[in-house]
């Protein structure tokens, strides 16, 4: 069912859009970007302040928010999935990547 | 627009907005007799640390430079430097430089004056003669020109870069077009956006400082073995949506507005231009807020995602909610709500308006709340070990 649950993607070309209250899984969410318009099922429970895939995210692939690289997809995310800690890495200041790291 | 500031001219000729007699103790040792003189003498702040003693080389002079700056901030009525007397930051040193800027300055050792009461009595009762000295200003009219403001956002969420840091934006390029100073900092959390703002740079060598300052943060994390996201985005971030440090600097960087970056100064240094700039600090809350004010901002901007009660000894920090459930929750600590803008009924620019006529209140008297809660928060970015 399509709900006024309140969405924001900031630019067209982002895989990631910010749920602005808690949404329940299961809900249908539609995102306006400049002219973009996307419509999303969310398959899991979207807490305030926390990101959804609105495009499939292969594993490797940079996950964009503002137009620009906030890091690396670890797992395949599917659209409506939650996106965060659990399957998306930060690609900057990983000194545990580093061959000196224990 | 209200732009007519009210504040106290000292004699370099910079403008302060508060009017405070800074107790500064130099050394870990002299904190607990500077915070008693705090509490026998109205008008006077001091605040509490661990450092002055055992430093050598630019991890010396970062403190020392931050202990002159806080004494010379235009806020600064006057200041009593108070040290123990052996220890490697002295207080005569530091009065010293602090004397050039011509404000009131004296000297203050528990060694010399008989042990700590003898120096509380003697640090208070030149204390209470500068309080009656300061209180004598007047307050007058002055610029935006003359303003320094600081930006910076702490307790960061999801929503510190669509509500609250843009809406800083725009008080940040309002700043600038008025002829002011806006300062952007911690560069651990610029860590990913450092492309954006070396293209606003004003020329090669500010846009190659900014590739400089990123790398040389960003190494400190990779020499210690470790992911930065182990302390960066905290844990708290994390709960509000954030996932690494990327995406928590795309939503900093939106503080900085749109206007040209004019330079990168070191931490605790004074801006040599007007406009935006950038001081290299760390992300840690205090450790940037104290660096800022030592480099001379008068007031701070500072937003909130998950509510946070930082202030200043020495500089009123406006604090600015980026989602109203924790602004009414946390109405104590924080000064405006900027959650607004996700509810749809203000725009950006709405609240960016609303924060720079509470700069113009501020800036003439009106306190924030740390203020009136006594939040003296202080912390310095140390560059070496203790020795």
């Amino acid at each position: 069912m399509e709900t006024v649950y309140k969405t924001v993607m900031m630019k067209p070309q982002d895989n990631v859009a910010v749920a602005l209250s808690n949404i329940p899984a299961g809900t249908v969410v539609q995102m306006k970007c400049r002219g973009k318009i996307m419509t999303v099922k969310l398959k899991d429970l979207i807490e305030f302040g926390h990101k959804f895939a609105v495009v499939p995210i292969k594993s490797g692939e940079d996950v964009i928010k503002y137009g620009e690289v906030i890091g690396l997809a670890v797992k395949d995310i599917a659209v409506g999935e939650h996106v965060h800690i659990h399957n998306v890495e930060g690609k900057r200041g990983r000194g545990d990547k580093m061959s000196h790291a224990k | 627009m209200q732009n007519k500031l009210w504040g106290y001219r000292r004699p370099d000729g910079r403008m302060g907005v508060r009017n405070h007699v800074l107790i500064l103790p130099t050394i870990t040792c002299a904190t607990q007799a500077a915070h008693q003189i705090t509490q026998l003498v109205h008008g006077t702040v001091s605040f509490i640390h661990q450092h002055g003693c055992a430093q050598v080389g630019a991890d010396y002079e970062q403190t020392f430079r931050t202990y002159v700056g806080l004494g010379t901030n235009s806020n600064v009525y006057g200041v009593v430097v108070l040290g123990l007397g052996c220890e490697t930051h002295q207080a005569r040193e530091i009065a010293a430089e602090i004397a050039k800027s011509g404000k009131p300055v004296e000297v203050v050792s528990i060694q010399d004056y008989g042990g700590t009461l003898m120096a509380i009595a003697q640090g208070a009762k030149i204390a209470a003669q500068m309080v009656q000295d300061a209180s004598a200003l007047s307050r007058e009219p002055f610029d935006f020109s003359e303003l320094i403001v600081g930006t910076e956002c702490g307790g960061s969420d999801a929503c510190s870069g669509l509500s609250a840091n843009p809406a800083v934006g725009v008080v940040s390029d309002l700043i600038v077009d008025h002829g002011g100073t806006a300062i952007l900092a911690e560069t651990t959390e610029l860590i990913g956006a450092e492309h954006l703002l070396a293209d606003r740079a004003v020329d090669d060598k500010v846009a190659k400082r900014v590739y400089e300052v990123i790398q040389a943060m960003e190494n400190r994390a990779i020499r210690m073995g470790v992911d930065i996201r182990t302390g960066n985005p905290s844990p708290g971030n994390i709960k509000g949506g954030l996932t690494t440090l990327e995406e928590k600097s795309l939503g900093a960087a939106a503080k900085a507005g749109t206007r040209p970056l004019q330079e990168l100064i070191d931490y605790a240094q004074i801006p040599s231009k007007k406009g935006l700039v950038w001081m290299d600090t760390p992300g840690h809350d205090i450790e940037q807020l104290t660096g800022m004010v030592a480099g001379g901002a008068q007031i701070v901007l500072f937003t909130s995602g998950r509510g946070t009660p930082t202030g200043s000894p020495i500089a009123p920090v406006i604090k600015i909610a980026t989602n109203t459930p924790m602004f009414e929750k946390m109405k104590d600590n924080m000064d405006v709500n900027a959650g607004t803008i996700i509810e749809g009924t203000e725009t950006i620019e709405d609240v960016g308006r609303r924060i720079f006529a509470e700069i113009v209140s501020v800036a003439s008297g009106k306190l924030t709340k740390s203020e009136i809660l006594k939040q003296h928060d202080f912390g310095i970015w140390r560059i070496g070990p203790t020795f």
